[in-house]
């Protein structure tokens, strides 16, 4: 209990000291907030599906909390690099209560990124339903977990960062883009909504929308069985490989 | 006095079928509790894989170990409370100060709050850090690191300190210093020292006991004076290249290994 509690206390304090990381890290969200929330508003509006800005913002803070939350997981690969992760190999405390303290404290750091695009939405002009704020931010910590959960089982089978760019290209981005974060999945081809069932991030995001602007593709009960399954099965993964590593 | 680290037969085989390479051949020795005891050998000798099966980090092809009573792999808690363990490369986290390094460590291996609070004051006087506590470990030199990790290896009161290369690219000074800490230790709470260098000066200073690890298997083992009689040679340096010869050995391509084939160019350039 105290390695899962120290373990996501490291997390959080690496987090919030490395402002640049956080700044960092909102640059992204931030511009395609602006550049596809104004940029693409007017075609979406003229195509009768209302206000692009308020649909994207929530697909938008999926985006951030997938990256946020698989890059905090890849950061064993680092620790393998630097040494620190042996520190916690030879500890007398079970490698699954460190896996899974590592991975409450990526949710937690994801979660909070997801909250500051929140706001900046917010001062960029969303106006989400303000009840469903509270519910909101309880799925962005599912869909934090579930990805900080994947980033460690991914991170664990990787040696070193050179297989970074095949995880951003073939896992995270196309998470990211099939989602449905970045347009309606109601009218897409039947090809394209079959491939966004796979993907965890689509019920993460119908999640959002669901509590936000009160739309969503699918119901709110599968979209949290979904996140609590896929969860439960990276985690099991997850601590599978990270008690296999060898120092 | 009972052995505290006793080892029986232990082989460590990688690899598959076809490639099988053999890095610990049926290896046998004890070092006794309250002992310092000196792990010597060249490079790719089979040291460091001994060390990872002594510490739980690898499980052996075949053998026995018992550390403080306890088998690593059946019981590896038992085992990983028993030792505190200075890596060869650093282990901390850089981003945090020296002071939460220490407590994160203390909650890992369960020591209670009060006890962690006085150990860390303890152990930052003896490593001479105190002034530096709240700054973050990325603003240390190598040595004070290292003088940290020693701390660090020290906090949960284990009863043998496993120590790879502690002094490795650090200066005569903290070289020094770092090896009357250990001494102190030794002494005042009985604690048994394992550790490996390439320095055999510090072996023959500090050791109360050495082996000599080659080719996998153990060659030698005794007092450095029972090694120098044996040998006819009048340091453990010269002991040590009469018993595992004066080739070179074959490099890994790491960073420790670059710095310890440059070591070699300076030392045997000065001869």
């Amino acid at each position: 209990m105290k390695a899962v509690y120290i373990m996501w206390l490291r997390e959080v304090k690496r987090f919030v000291r490395s402002k640049s990381r956080i700044v960092g890290a909102l640059g992204q969200p931030v511009l395609f907030l602006i550049a596809l929330g104004y940029g693409l508003g007017p075609v979406f509006a003229k195509a009768g599906q209302g206000n692009y800005l308020e649909f994207i913002a929530p697909g938008i803070i999926g985006m951030t909390i997938i990256f946020t939350a698989i890059f905090n997981g890849m950061q064993i690969i680092w620790d393998r690099q630097f040494g620190f992760l042996k520190e916690t190999m030879v500890a007398p405390v079970s490698r699954t209560s460190i896996m899974f303290g590592r991975t409450l404290g990526g949710a937690t750091v994801a979660t909070l990124q997801g909250v500051l695009v929140l706001i900046i939405a917010i001062v960029a002009g969303f106006r989400p339903s303000w009840l469903g704020i509270l519910p909101a931010i309880v799925a962005m910590l599912f869909i934090a977990f579930l990805f900080s959960a994947l980033g460690i089982a991914v991170a664990s089978k990787l040696r070193d960062m050179q297989g970074f760019q095949l995880i951003m290209n073939f896992l995270v981005m196309p998470l990211f883009f099939l989602s449905g974060a970045l347009f309606p999945l109601n009218d897409v081809p039947a090809a394209l909504l079959w491939i966004a069932r796979f993907d965890p991030l689509s019920y993460g995001v119908d999640a959002l929308r669901a509590f936000l602007i009160g739309s969503a593709t699918f119901p709110i009960a599968l979209d949290a069985a979904v996140l609590v399954g896929v969860s439960a099965v990276f985690l099991w993964l997850g601590a599978r490989f990270f008690s296999q590593i060898e120092a | 006095m009972a052995n505290i680290i006793e080892v029986k037969n232990l082989t460590k085989k990688f690899g598959s079928a076809e490639g099988e390479f053999t890095a610990v051949k049926d290896v046998t020795f004890s070092v006794e509790e309250g002992g310092i005891f000196a792990f010597l050998g060249p490079n790719g000798a089979g040291k460091s894989t001994t060390i990872k099966m002594l510490t739980t980090l690898l499980h052996p092809t075949s053998g026995t170990i018992l550390i403080n009573g306890h088998d690593p792999q059946k019981d590896s808690d038992a085992v990983r409370h028993s030792f505190g363990i200075v890596f060869q490369d650093p282990s901390l986290d850089d981003d945090l100060t020296a002071l939460e390094n220490l407590e994160l460590h203390g909650m890992l291996y369960g020591v209670p709050r009060e006890m962690l609070t006085k150990r860390i004051e303890e152990l930052l006087g003896l490593v001479e850090l105190s002034g530096r506590r709240n700054d973050f470990v990325r603003d240390f030199s190598g040595g004070m690191k290292r003088r940290l990790e020693i701390a660090r290896g020290l906090l949960h009161h284990p009863k043998i300190i496993f120590l790879d290369e502690p002094t490795l690219g650090l200066d005569p000074q903290t070289r020094n210093h770092l090896w009357s800490y250990v001494q102190k230790l030794n002494a005042d709470e009985g604690i048994t020292v394992f550790f490996t260098t390439h320095y055999m000066e510090e072996a023959d200073k500090v050791a109360k006991k050495v082996a000599i690890i080659d080719h996998g298997s153990i060659i030698a083992e005794g007092s450095s004076a029972e090694l120098k009689q044996r040998t006819n040679t009048a340091s453990l340096e010269d002991a040590f290249l009469a018993l595992t010869g004066s080739e070179i050995r074959e490099e890994a391509g790491n960073a420790t290994d670059a710095f310890r084939a440059m070591h070699r160019v300076w030392r045997g350039g000065r001869r």
